[in-house]
């Protein structure tokens, strides 16, 4: 994985980006994503991943990946990738990153917003989303929802993850 | 590749191959199976002991090891140190997919009678000779009278029992997404077709891999599985498997973690036209992750 692949397939780009640049349609939802705090003597920000499966099954799209993006030479970023077990094994492992508009970098404690792709075909799925932490644990919170999103839902990890809300 | 390579047995290797029953297990442990990029490296112990993977008896030496890239290419391996317990090597995981790395044995061994006394073939120890070329066991008393290649056997040898014996143990590793190519069967001894891939093993998920003899799947085949780290809970949780009708074996995992996996099997149809049975193992290490 390095940064200087070019990008494998266009269904993997930008959907926030897309989301964000054109009249949002009224299907458009979001995931709020917490970080919460933790009280410990050595602090990393985690790693976070989401992704959509469809509930039937299905190939895994995912939605955002924070990692370290800057970190470059001997042990780039990237190396830390796999941690996030489950996301890698549902189809991480076969993409080029970063990724625009889906990798950024890791966030410190807090909430943040991001856009579900515009384009998901309507029907059931379930968000993941699953952190992992240098020297602290992983957590993988489902939230299932249907599209396009009316009700939304809700899910809450109990140590690396807060509230996963799609609305 | 040390196929066709008359055994020379450490002590270590005999015990696994000699007697099934021993309890003695040879492994490959490393230190992780998936790795992300290209730029990564496995470093490895090899040990055999009872437990695993908790290294107490023997190490493994790295000279057997070999290392199979995803594109067929041979790897290599670095910085081998041989410990009193257990050995290490590490292999720089270069290209995507996945890697095997391992040993490949075979030999012959058995007994036979030359004027009524009873000689070994391959086994422990110095060779002395073949029989006739000089004092048999004459010096040192212990249990000499030992050739070491088939062709040592001489022509008035009577009651020739020879087993040969192929061992297989290997460790699987895969860089980005996993692949199949070091699964190709060579279509000779006892080997593994993965249903499951050994690189993405799941607890909640059951493992089935199709075991195969000279390439067709093996019904009946006999498989240990063993989680490590028993010394921190109460049960070895080990289990004994057999392959169905297909071939295939159906694990379920008790716990997440590395699993020491130990098939056999024994046929009549060695590949040594002296030998009259043959006896095959095939060994995997293998990560099951938590899901």
């Amino acid at each position: 994985m390095t940064t200087s692949k070019v990008m494998p397939a266009l269904s993997l780009m930008a959907p926030a980006l897309v989301a964000g640049t054109m009249a949002a349609p009224a299907a458009a939802a979001t995931v709020s994503i917490t970080i919460p705090r933790v009280n410990v003597a050595e602090y990393h920000r985690p790693y976070v991943v989401g992704w959509l499966e469809p509930a039937a099954g299905g190939a895994a799209r995912t939605v955002f990946v924070w990692y370290d993006v800057k970190k470059a030479g001997r042990e780039s970023g990237t190396k830390w990738l796999a941690d996030l077990r489950t996301w890698w094994r549902k189809g991480g492992r076969s993409m080029q990153l970063p990724a625009d508009g889906l990798s950024g970098a890791t966030r410190a404690p807090g909430t943040y917003q991001v856009p579900l792709p515009a384009n998901l075909a309507p029907g059931d799925y379930v968000l993941k989303v699953e952190a992992a932490r240098e020297t602290g644990g992983r957590e993988l919170v489902s939230v299932p929802i249907s599209v396009p999103v009316k009700k939304g839902g809700s899910a809450s990890g109990s140590s690396e993850l807060g509230a996963v809300t799609v609305r | 590749m040390r196929r066709n390579h008359i055994l020379i047995a450490s002590a270590a290797v005999a015990a696994v191959l000699a007697s099934p029953a021993s309890a003695h297990r040879q492994w490959l442990l490393p230190s992780t199976t998936t790795v992300a990029g290209t730029d990564e490296y496995v470093t490895v112990d090899a040990a055999v002991s009872n437990d695993l993977f908790y290294p107490d008896h023997f190490p493994m030496s790295p000279d057997q090891v070999t290392v199979w890239a995803p594109d067929g290419s041979v790897g290599k391996l670095e910085n081998p140190a041989t410990g009193r317990y257990r050995s290490t090597f590490d292999v720089k995981i270069d290209k995507p997919g996945t890697w095997k790395i391992g040993t490949q044995r075979s030999g012959v061994m058995g007994t036979f009678k030359v004027n009524g006394e009873e000689w070994r073939l391959g086994g422990r120890g110095r060779p002395m000779g073949a029989p006739g070329a000089g004092g048999p066991g004459a010096q040192g008393g212990a249990p000499a009278r030992r050739v070491e290649n088939v062709a040592d056997i001489p022509a008035n040898a009577t009651d020739v029992k020879l087993v040969e014996t192929l061992a297989a143990n290997y460790i699987y590793v895969t860089a980005d997404a996993p692949t199949k190519t070091v699964f190709t069967a060579t279509g000779k001894g006892l080997e593994i077709e993965p249903i499951t891939h050994p690189d993405e093993l799941v607890s909640n998920e059951e493992g089935q891999f199709r075991f195969l003899v000279d390439g067709k799947p093996a019904a009946g085949v006999k498989v240990t599985v063993v989680p490590g780290s028993k010394k921190y809970r109460e049960a070895e949780q080990a289990q004994e498997l057999t392959t169905g009708a297909d071939g295939v074996l159906h694990v379920k995992w008790p716990v997440a973690g590395m699993y020491w996996i130990n098939a056999s099997a024994a046929d009549a149809k060695p590949s040594e036209k002296r030998a009259s049975e043959r006896r095959m193992s095939y060994t995997a290490t293998v990560e099951v992750v938590a899901p």
